[in-house]
């Protein structure tokens, strides 16, 4: 009986007897909470596979920062928002006979089911390449999809959807409790969670249904497992499954939270193949074509014999988790999926890894992959710290070992850069470990170790947590080896063996015995113990591969590739994404490694995010998918007896480690590493500031609390307090009292004299400017000065940005083009760099010296078609040419995307501490088009909808707000306003209707904004940092609620009067209509 | 103790013993399978091959209860891993990996770069070797000139199922499933030692399966013999793995030695004729070469092109180089016995 000749083929088989000649490819947009880097990674993979093709492909993403949006990837790119307006212009004008909607995460799936839906591909006869759009469908309605499983023998959990509280509260009555709760339709889990009564339900329901249609309720698996099976279906009903996963966190946190490892390593044969069977037949059922995940539940301890499962959920797209399976086994899953659905059967695809088999296979792996989630929960204020059913991480790293121990270990080195083994944690006492053990958290893999430490037995540890003894095992060997050198204190030849084995740091091993890392990093070397480095070869050495992707591992005893050599240059890459380094930074490092083959160098890249394009394959000429430390980097640096080191392009992680690099002698290209510490040490970089004769505002190293009373009452408050490294505004907070002074010192608990903290003068209304350059021996080659439109006091990752300057004197661009050449002379600056500069009644001062590739390199590279990371890899062989500046056609605006509506309780408010996740820049004719273009990229922005809600604190806020208000007036919006608010509107002659408070009876505000006819918020605080300081007392102050309701809702919201202001110009002077459809290389005024 | 794996040409490699201190010899090979340990180490093909696992985590379950095993025994000589667990975690666990290989008398070596025996092996081609722990030392011994099948076949007739139709499996070194697999169809699955003649049976005989086994197949030439009288009987046949060799060579085709084989859970069959593929578990040294004539080619591999499987022109009699009853591995192809059973009209009605 052969069961693949099902019906389903004939279907997808249909759609592929065409030809097409031109393919129109969805992107995801800004990265944010749910939705990353890895749609850049599948994008440019679908890209490169339809031009391999020689097929014409548009793509549509404002997403600047990615690697999919070069011009010389896609032959044109629309920097628009991915909605159905825009993309059907898009279409209308370009007229492609095909569209992709499974390369662009949720957000382009979900364009794509709107468009079909409203007859808008049927209308321009496109047609859907890969996943048919019924299948697509049938896999986002969760009951449909349940009943189609149900159909097929499959198991699902007992559940029943519901449009409203009442049918979920039956349903789940008929469940019984504790139940899990999941909105439709939505990216990453978001307001899904775990009821355990009926007010639990309640409040979860109602916030799903704040944002989907429909919720389902089904039964909640008390410490299942949760695994995962990632699968490739051609036209012709090939199925495999290219990989399995399997979650450290039991059920019940989401796959994006939690610590996953791949293979699985609990399942049995029977439990293996069972579950793999299920994939292929539900892939099969859904005539999937292209690339599709299946997750499941699995009951550890079943019936005699049973495989006792249930699926939980099916996308039938590439996702998150595709994405680290294809960098977990070196299958090229994005690249495969674009090409089966052009129609293409998997034996006809070569893999490209071992260059003598084709796709049709499953990778066999010889070593174990550890994905560790980035969480940055602390950068929000008030977030909370919970993890569960909803992600809220970030970003990821993925580590790969010969062992779990080994792999485990990497991997939370390398996901904070911070931590060196999976024993460290800053636990005050017994009782916050077991809270921390009982509630999971970002920290509860530490509050397991410590836990152990402390005596804790393996099972008593699974019964609290539900994590597999199988894991907790390992751990535990981990723990016994620390706590067995603590004792010893003894570093023989064995040991130091086996604790490299277990995945021990130099420095951790250090920190036990009393040893610098240097030191044992020397010890290391005379007992002759080096990491052996590995191939990623997908057939675990079956066969001879040619692959350039490897991995370094104590469990070995050979090298399976020789060095390059002095003619290889290494890159070392951004690490994980996190708040304040993001794709942009991935986007440089691609370009430099690119780069370096014009100048006849190899290329090797190191780096541990899966969920970027740097880690392709393709993009180098070897990839060390490994940690950005310094015992790493040093390691690798000699075995290829390497010519040098990019350490400029990946953001401030490689940037950091300059000074120990320098101080082995290894060759960093570019500015030396003097010269970075010159301008990273403040008070280096200061004095080298007044020499030059170059304002800064005041500010001062302190060490007690006294001193910086002292500054403040002196200078004036407010003043602005940050430590003395930072990245992305780290600890970093504006003070307006002493009261806040001293709760902000106290609650940082970072003073002393090995850590000074620095005070400045806070200038309150100035100007922030960005100035982005590369240099050669100290002469500026290329520049470009952009302009933020919010002042000073938003961080620089979370201001809207825009380029060319629109309010800037020329005097003060000329000035603040003649100190950054005085800089860059003083620092003799070969690369990157990028200089923040504030201004105030024309005087520029400058804030801080990058000396890397900066966050907005990507956007002035692309808006003044010189590609910055090429030029700086031009400048280290001493072969860039000065770039003559033309002043741009266009006008291009940044604007921050955040991810507020992910994390409860997090205030949506812009502060000097970044709160971004992504960014999104579009082109426009003017600076009002380009704004508008750009905010409705980062926002559900619906013009049809005609009023506002205005919430101005303080007099000078309504004042400087009140033309903004009249012109809305005029526009026709109503506007609704809080109660002082619309007392002073009404007063000034602006009609204004007044809404209670959230406290007050309805309708109030809350009300307003649950009746979606809200087009944005207006929320001004009077000081914004006023508000937020006690510590751990949880804001319910009406603006607090606002912004909440606004975040809550998918409101937009303006939280800057000056972001706001511009706004509403920008809408007195656009319709929807007037927004012009424009490819990139139109603006750039390329013509085919 | 001081634990070895010596080659034949001299290269060892130390690691540390985790099994029976028992000294093996055998051919060294590998497989990269990466879930299927028990199945696999009761596999009889595996008779007399010392085995290196790919993949580097083995014993993470434990060990199951004797009826979920291929057979009564481990059947490799000793097994070679780079990170052998002791600390197992399953709902079927029995027993450690370790506590069964020293029940066994077999021994377990933990070598930590089994990546570079994998790569010798594969460049050098399957090779002869010992695991010696201590001193103790013992010759070289090729198991490939050995009857391995006579080794490892049952001793006497067992009967598995009930039904109204009779498959006899010919047991060169049976894994279990394949009967199991056949019972489940509602079909009596009797099982006889491998040089018996089926033809000579005194029950009705309405299908035979050539079982898979270790070494080569030239070497039962008892079985082969007798599988030319069931062919002249027109008796409905299917062969697996080794019974795809023996098939072959009983009509008169020819088989030959693989470098190093396919011991493997990820190896694409290919529909001849088709663009139909799929993935199977595979683990054989020899393949089919020629093709008899009346027969043709019925699966080829996807990757290097050799034999998968060789199908009769008209009659009821086929063969796979691949396992369509897993066990471990994927369960693509399991359709076989469903379709041997129609073609052969011994499905039940």
């Amino acid at each position: 009986m052969a069961t693949s000749k099902t019906t389903m083929k004939k279907d997808s088989q249909k759609n592929h007897t065409a030809k097409f000649k031109k393919v129109l490819v969805l992107g995801s947009g800004a990265l944010k909470i749910g939705e990353a880097g890895e749609f850049d990674y599948s994008g440019s993979q679908a890209i490169k596979a339809l031009k391999e093709e020689g097929i014409k492909c548009i793509l549509i993403n404002p997403n600047i920062a990615t690697f999919q949006t070069s011009k010389e990837l896609a032959d044109e790119v629309y920097f628009l928002p991915v909605n159905p307006y825009f993309v059907e212009k898009v279409i209308a004008k370009e007229k492609p006979d095909g569209i992709m909607l499974s390369f662009g995460g949720q957000t382009a799936l979900n364009c794509g089911l709107a468009l079909e839906e409203k007859g808008i591909l049927k209308k321009h006869n496109v047609a859907v390449l890969g996943t048919p759009v019924a299948s697509i469908d049938l896999t986002e309605d969760r009951q449909l999809f349940a009943d189609h499983l149900r159909a097929l023998g499959i198991p699902t959990a007992p559940s029943g959807a519901a449009t409203n509280f009442e049918d979920a509260l039956r349903i789940g009555h008929q469940i019984g409790f504790p139940l899990m709760v999941r909105a439709a339709f939505a990216l990453g889990g978001q307001k899904s969670g775990i009821a355990h009564d009926d007010a639990e339900l309640k409040e979860i329901v109602d916030g799903a249904l704040a944002i989907a249609p429909q919720v389902l309720v089904e039964k909640y698996l008390h410490h299942f497992k949760e695994i995962e099976y990632e699968v490739v279906r051609d036209r012709f009903d090939n199925t495999v499954t290219v990989c399995n996963m399997e979650n450290f966190d039991p059920l019940g946190i989401h796959t994006g939270d939690s610590i996953v490892i791949a293979p699985s390593q609990t399942l049995n044969n029977f439990e293996y193949h069972g579950l793999r069977e299920a994939s292929i037949r539900i892939v099969k059922s859904l005539g999937i074509v292209g690339e599709c995940n299946v997750q499941y539940a699995l009951n550890p301890n079943p019936k005699e014999g049973e495989l006792d499962y249930f699926v939980i959920e099916v996308n039938a797209r590439l996702s998150r988790s595709s994405a680290l399976a294809s960098k977990a086994t070196g299958y090229p899953l994005a690249y495969v999926a674009a090409k089966l659905a052009l129609g293409k059967s998997l034996l006809e695809i070569k893999n490209k890894i071992t260059q003598v088999t084709q796709s049709f296979f499953e990778p066999a792996l010889d070593y174990v992959v550890v994905k560790f989630p980035r969480w940055d929960l602390d950068k929000f204020v008030g977030a909370d710290v919970k993890i569960g059913s909803a992600m809220k991480s970030v970003g990821e790293v993925m580590a790969i070992g010969r062992n779990f121990e080994e792999a485990m270990q990497k991997a939370v080195r390398m996901q904070s850069g911070a931590t060196e083994s999976v024993t460290d944690n800053g636990f005050v006492d017994k009782n916050e470990v077991r809270r921390f053990l009982e509630t999971p958290t970002p920290k509860r893999l530490f509050a397991i170790t410590e836990s152990m430490k402390d005596g804790m037995s393996v099972d008593t540890i699974h019964d609290i947590t539900g994590v597999d003894r199988w894991f907790l095992y390992r751990l535990e060997v981990i723990v016994r080896a620390e706590l067995a050198l603590e004792k010893t204190k003894k570093l023989d030849k064995e040991t130091m063996l086996s604790l490299k084995r277990l995945g021990f740091s130099d420095k951790k091993i250090g920190q036990v015995i009393g040893k610098t890392e240097f030191d044992v990093r020397k010890t290391r070397k005379q007992f002759k113990i080096l990491p052996s480095i590995f191939q990623i070869d997908t057939l675990a050495g079956e066969v001879p591969a040619k692959t350039n992707y490897l991995y370094l591992t104590y469990h070995g005893n050979h090298n399976d590739v020789k060095p390059l050599g002095k003619n290889a240059i290494m890159v070392l890459g951004s690490g994980p994404y996190h708040i304040g380094s993001s794709v942009e930074f991935d986007w440089s490092c691609v370009n430099a490694a690119l780069a370096l083959k014009k100048h006849k160098k190899e290329s090797i890249v190191i780096n541990c995010n899966p969920e970027t394009v740097s880690t392709d394959y393709d993009m180098s000429d070897r990839l060390y998918f490994e940690n950005l430390s310094f015992e790493t980097v040093a390691d690798i640096y000699e075995f290829e007896n390497s010519g040098g080191l990019v350490i400029s392009v990946g953001g401030q992680r490689p940037n950091n480690l300059a000074r120990k690099l320098s101080k082995e002698k290894f060759h960093i290209l570019g500015t030396t590493a003097q010269n970075i510490d010159r301008a990273e040490d403040r008070n280096a970089f200061s004095a080298l500031l007044d020499k030059l004769n170059i304002l800064q505002p005041k500010w001062q190293s302190f060490s007690t609390l006294e001193e910086a009373e002292k500054f403040a009452e002196i200078e004036g408050y407010p003043v602005l307090v940050r430590p003395s490294y930072v990245l992305s505004g780290a600890a970093m907070s504006v003070c307006y009292t002493k009261a806040q002074l001293h709760n902000f010192i106290g609650k940082a608990a970072i003073l002393g004299p090995e850590h000074p903290v620095t005070i400045s003068k806070f200038v309150e209304n100035a100007k922030e400017l960005e100035f982005d350059a590369v240099a050669q021996n100290g002469e500026v080659m290329v520049y470009g000065i952009s302009e933020h439109v919010e002042n000073a006091g938003v961080h620089s990752g979370d201001a809207t940005i825009v380029f060319p300057t629109q309010r800037v004197y020329a005097s003060t661009e000329s000035q603040i083009r003649e100190i950054s050449k005085k800089i860059a002379k003083e620092l003799s600056i070969t690369g990157p760099f990028n200089i923040q500069f504030l201004v105030k009644d024309n005087k520029p001062s400058v804030i801080e010296v990058n000396l890397r590739a900066s966050r907005t390199f990507p956007m002035l590279s692309k808006a003044m078609d010189v590609n910055f990371p090429e030029m700086a890899v031009d400048s280290f062989f001493g072969k860039a040419k000065p770039h003559t500046f033309v002043y741009p056609k266009s006008v291009i605006v940044k604007s921050p995307q955040f991810s507020f509506s992910r994390l409860l309780g997090a205030d949506p408010i812009l502060r000097v501490e970044m709160s971004s996740t992504g960014e999104v820049a579009c082109f426009g004719k003017d600076y009002d088009e380009a704004l508008l273009k750009s905010i409705m990229s980062a926002h559900t922005f619906d013009f049809r909808k005609k009023s506002v809600l205005l919430s101005l604190g303080g007099l000078v806020n309504k004042a400087k707000f009140l033309e903004s208000a009249k012109l809305l007036n005029a526009l026709g919006y109503k506007l609704y306003a809080t109660e002082n608010t619309a007392e002073f509107l009404n007063e000034q002659g602006v009609e204004t209707t007044m809404v209670r408070k959230a406290y007050e009876d309805s309708p109030n505000f809350l009300d307003l904004m649950h009746s979606r006819e809200v087009a944005f918020v207006v929320n001004l605080s009077q000081t914004a940092s006023m508000k937020k300081e006690k510590e751990g007392e949880k804001q319910l102050t009406d603006g607090f609620q606002i912004r909440r309701a606004a975040v809550d809702n998918q409101v937009p919201l303006f939280t800057d009067l000056h972001l706001g202001r511009a706004f509403i110009k920008a809408l007195s002077n656009y319709q929807i209509d007037d927004l012009e459809i424009k490819s990139y290389k139109e603006y750039l005024g390329i013509t085919q | 103790m001081n634990a070895k794996l010596i080659f034949k040409d001299k290269t060892e490699f130390e690691g540390k013993s985790f099994g029976a201190d028992t000294p093996v010899s055998g051919e060294v090979v590998f497989a990269t399978g990466m879930v299927g340990y028990p199945e696999a180490l009761t596999d009889p093909s595996f008779r007399g091959q010392i085995l290196v696992m790919t993949y580097p985590l083995v014993g993470n379950y434990g060990v199951p209860r004797e009826d979920l095993w291929e057979s009564k025994e481990i059947q490799v000589a000793g097994l070679i891993v780079s990170s052998y667990i002791d600390t197992p975690s399953h709902s079927t666990s029995e027993m450690t990996l370790g506590e069964w290989f020293r029940k066994q008398n077999v021994p377990l070596f933990e070598i930590k770069d089994t990546r570079a025996l994998a790569e010798k092996l594969r460049d050098g081609g399957a090779m002869l070797g010992k695991m010696i722990v201590g001193k103790k030392d013992i010759p070289f011994v090729d198991p490939n000139i050995r009857n391995l099948s006579a080794e490892v076949s049952t001793k006497e007739m067992l009967t598995f199922g009930e039904g109204e139709k009779t498959v006899v499996v010919i047991d060169c070194g049976t894994k279990m499933n394949i009967a199991r697999r056949f019972a489940s169809r509602g079909v009596k699955v009797v099982v006889v030692p491998w040089d018996t003649d089926v033809t000579k049976l005194d029950f009705v005989v309405d299908g035979v399966l050539i079982s898979n086994g270790p070494g080569d197949p030239k070497k039962v030439t008892a079985t082969i013999a007798n599988v030319k009288k069931i062919l002249a009987k027109k008796i409905p046949i299917l062969g697996i793995c080794l019974g795809n060799q023996i098939l072959a060579l009983a009509a008169g085709g020819n088989t030959y030695k693989l470098k190093f084989g396919h011991r493997s859970q990820n190896q694409p069959a290919v529909l001849s004729g088709t663009n139909q593929a799929y993935l199977t578990t595979q683990n054989h040294g020899f393949a089919v070469g020629k093709i008899p004539s009346g027969f043709r080619e019925w699966f080829v591999n996807g990757n290097d092109g050799t034999n998968e499987g060789i199908i009769h022109k008209s009659l009821p009699i086929m063969s796979v180089q691949f396992h369509p009853e897993s066990s471990p591995g994927p369960l693509d192809t399991d359709w076989i016995f469903d379709y041997f059973l129609e073609k052969a009209n011994l499905l039940k009605k």
